[in-house]
């Protein structure tokens, strides 16, 4: 599903991955964690294809293709989905004629035709249901006087709409409260699949014991520098980055 | 319709309507009168004789045309105006068939004309369009060339008509209140108007009358080396209630345009207008060469008790634009409303707002002006709010956003404020924004390409005026601005 390389890249000026490695295959679920400015954020947003962060070396193989000479646009068309940490706001936008634009236009670019407004709004309502939100999240604009809790809760509902291959999940869980933590992991746990994988950015092992992760890695100074199952990110609960950096 | 089934129609029309440049700038093949190009005294003699008007008509056309000979070109609008040459303007051009004897049924329009209006999305029969069942007037160079449903309201005593024919047939009405709100002399262009205009509409909505129809009149210039000059007038009685649109398009030409049009609204008590104006003229290329100048003076009247007119403007067309619709609040609790969307690209220019003038007791204003600056263009919002020492309890609201694309353009507001009753509230916001990086991050990282991002965000900036608009007007308006912004990226 996704290779990435002996990556280096910067956030603007500023060089961030240093040699970054990791493999994911179909239907892995894989953590990320590892202390603040450590590179996460500034990794999904190299997966995602923002133009604010470039790869310097290394390479990224997504199904096959290189990932990086891609598009932002194309990438999301094949598959790629990043729940961001800080979802954006679009006045009078409203959320369902916003998804229904990026959900024909996904089609479109794998030559398929748009779907219809009424299909589409009984597929979108359907998932609404399933993830237990309300049906007032279509007809606001997107993110604007969302709660911090709504953003997310929204980023995961789009992704159980737009049905990628490879779902980034920036710090979804955090601020959220026990209730929306449990929604947010329930639209994970929907979406698992043998050929679906999930690469998922957290500073909780208490989201974890919600979607249970195949692997967790720590990510520290740009690289991954302990991989392991589970129990890592426990560990990491009880004794922090700190035995790890030097 | 459920707002499902409008995002349908919305999309369709809008894919159609966005894959074409300028789409409405061909010219129709079709023999007209002109009379040659020079204005004097003598012109303004034979436009009205043309038109068989009475004489105290002529007298004011000539009285105005005087005064206008005084009065020196205005230059306080943030705009760039060429010398206009107005000896080298025709200022009447009729196509032939209709020059000597108006068609009476829309069975007698040149075909020509019906072809055009039909590739222009006005078709002239009487079906049901769209959005239900709009009656129109339309307007081909200097002369109204046909108007439907006239049966239909002359049954509940809705006059919807020719300026020309209101002339004729009612005089009594024309002569009451042509220019008691926009005088002969008020500025420039509203005096050249009031001495050489020719066709615009006339409605008169009977007292208690709910105009059971959407009115409209789309304006057509086709000619080369003319200038159109419409005058409209719409006097709604007390009680009654019409809601009024207006198009306009015209060729692309490498040469200028003038279209110096006036506006009349009266309202009397518990009378509500509502005109809607979707200004498509041909803005020139991407050189700034051709376009039309657009200077217009419109304005309403409220002058009854609990009167409202409101004004939505989507301005995307000609060269240079210079508009005002304003409303005079004399009424006591009557209210006025303005709601714009001005987008520029390329070499337009635009100098647009609004004049809200209190007059009466608890009389209510509400301004939002979206401009949207695009390639080299120039979008200036100019408003006035002014507070009479009568008009106690007097309260405004203006919203002005300004949102820039590109960084070659330019954005400016001018709101003034002038109060002179402690009691008003007046309250005015105003920002200007770009798209932000993160905005067009997000789109693309759902798939969304630049270019419908850029739309997507442009129409959510947009909102707020979109929603005042009739449905199918709204289309027509999303549309536009997808056409308008092509270009933008990059
Ligand atoms: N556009 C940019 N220009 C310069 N530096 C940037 C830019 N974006 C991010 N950075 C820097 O890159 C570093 C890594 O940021 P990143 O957001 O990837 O961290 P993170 O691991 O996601 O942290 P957190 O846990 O706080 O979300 C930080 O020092 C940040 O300031
Ligand atoms: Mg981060």
């Amino acid at each position: 599903m996704l290779e990435i390389k002996d990556i280096y890249a910067k956030a603007g000026d500023k060089e961030i991955l240093k040699n970054l490695n990791l493999s994911v295959k179909p239907g892995e679920v894989h953590a990320i964690m590892g202390p603040n400015g450590s590179g996460k954020s500034t990794m999904g947003n190299l997966l995602a294809g923002m133009p604010h962060v470039t790869a310097t070396s290394g390479s990224v193989t997504y199904q096959g293709k290189d990932l990086l000479q891609m598009e932002p646009e194309d990438r999301a068309a094949e598959g790629v989905f990043l729940a961001f940490q800080y979802p954006v706001e679009i006045p009078g936008v409203n959320n369902m004629y916003f998804l229904r634009t990026a959900y024909n236009a996904q089609r479109k670019h794998r030559g398929e035709e748009n779907l219809d407004s009424a299909s589409f709004l009984r597929m979108v309502k359907e998932k609404i249901k399933q993830l237990h939100m309300s049906d007032d999240l279509l007809k606001r604009p997107v993110n604007v006087g969302f709660s911090g809790g709504e953003k997310k809760r929204n980023e995961v509902f789009q992704m159980a709409v737009l049905e990628p291959n490879l779902a980034i999940m920036d710090e979804t869980d955090s601020g959220l409260d026990i209730d929306a933590l449990r929604v947010v992991a329930d639209g994970v746990n929907q979406l698992r699949s043998p050929d679906r994988s999930f690469v998922i950015i957290t500073h909780y092992q208490r989201l974890l014991d919600y979607i249970e992760p195949d692997f967790v890695h720590v990510l520290v100074d740009g690289q991954i520098v302990k991989s392991g199952t589970k129990k890592l990110a426990l560990e990491l609960e009880e004794q922090g980055y700190g035995w790890l950096e030097d | 319709m459920s707002e499902l089934n409008t995002n349908v129609v919305e999309n369709q029309l809008v894919k159609e309507r966005a894959s074409q440049r300028y789409k409405d700038g061909f010219v129709t093949d079709i023999e007209s009168v002109t009379i040659p190009p020079g204005l004097n005294e003598d012109t303004i003699r034979l436009i009205s004789k043309k038109k068989k008007e009475p004489e105290w008509l002529l007298e004011y056309r000539l009285n105005a045309y005087r005064h206008w000979l005084t009065m020196p070109t205005p230059d306080w609008a943030k705009l760039n105006v060429p010398e206009i040459d107005f000896q080298a303007i025709s200022y009447y051009s009729s196509p032939q068939t209709k020059a000597e004897n108006a068609p009476k049924s829309l069975d007698e329009v040149d075909p020509r004309i019906l072809e055009t209006y039909e590739k222009l999305g006005v078709p002239l029969h009487e079906r049901e369009r769209l959005a239900g069942v709009v009656a129109v007037d339309a307007v081909f160079d200097s002369v109204s060339v046909g108007t439907t449903f006239r049966k239909e309201l002359a049954e509940v005593g809705v006059i919807f008509c020719s300026f020309s024919e209101a002339v004729q047939d009612h005089p009594e009405i024309v002569k009451k209140y042509l220019s008691t709100v926009v005088s002969a002399r008020d500025n420039y262009f509203a005096a050249l108007n009031a001495a050489v205009f020719s066709d615009g509409s006339f409605v008169y909505i009977p007292e208690g009358v709910r105009c059971p129809m959407e009115l409209s009149t789309y304006f057509r210039i086709n000619a080369n080396h003319t200038g159109q000059f419409e005058r409209t007038l719409i006097v709604a009685e007390a009680g009654s209630h019409v809601s009024y649109l207006e198009g306009c398009t015209a060729p692309m030409r490498d040469e200028n345009q003038l279209h110096a049009a006036v506006v009349e609204l009266v309202a009397m008590d518990d009378a509500t207008i509502k005109y809607s104006t979707v200004q498509n003229w041909y803005p020139g290329d991407e050189n700034g060469k051709g376009g039309i100048y657009n200077f217009v003076t419109k304005r309403g009247n409220c002058l009854g008790r609990n009167s409202k007119i409101s004004w939505t403007q989507v301005e995307t067309g000609s060269a240079i634009t210079w508009k005002y619709p304003s409303c005079i609040l004399r009424g006591d609790n009557s209210s006025g409303e303005f709601y714009s969307v001005a987008l520029t690209n390329n070499y337009q220019q635009a100098d647009t707002g609004t004049k809200m003038i209190h007059i009466g007791e608890n009389t209510k204003s509400t301004i939002i002006s979206k401009g949207i600056s695009v390639g080299k263009s120039q979008n200036s919002y100019r408003g006035i709010v002014r507070v009479a020492k009568s008009a106690d309890n007097a309260r405004n609201f203006s919203q002005c956003d300004s949102l820039l694309i590109g960084k070659e353009c330019g954005a400016h507001t001018f709101p003034y404020t002038e109060s002179a009753n402690m009691t008003a509230t007046l309250e005015h916001e105003a920002t200007t924004s770009k798209i932000s990086d993160d905005q067009m991050n997000y789109c693309l990282q759902r798939g969304i390409p630049e270019e419908e991002a850029i739309s997507l965000i442009v129409d959510g900036f947009c909102k707020q005026v979109f929603k005042e608009l009739p449905m199918e007007f709204a289309v027509e308006a999303k549309a536009l601005l997808d056409v308008s912004l092509e270009g933008a990226i990059g």
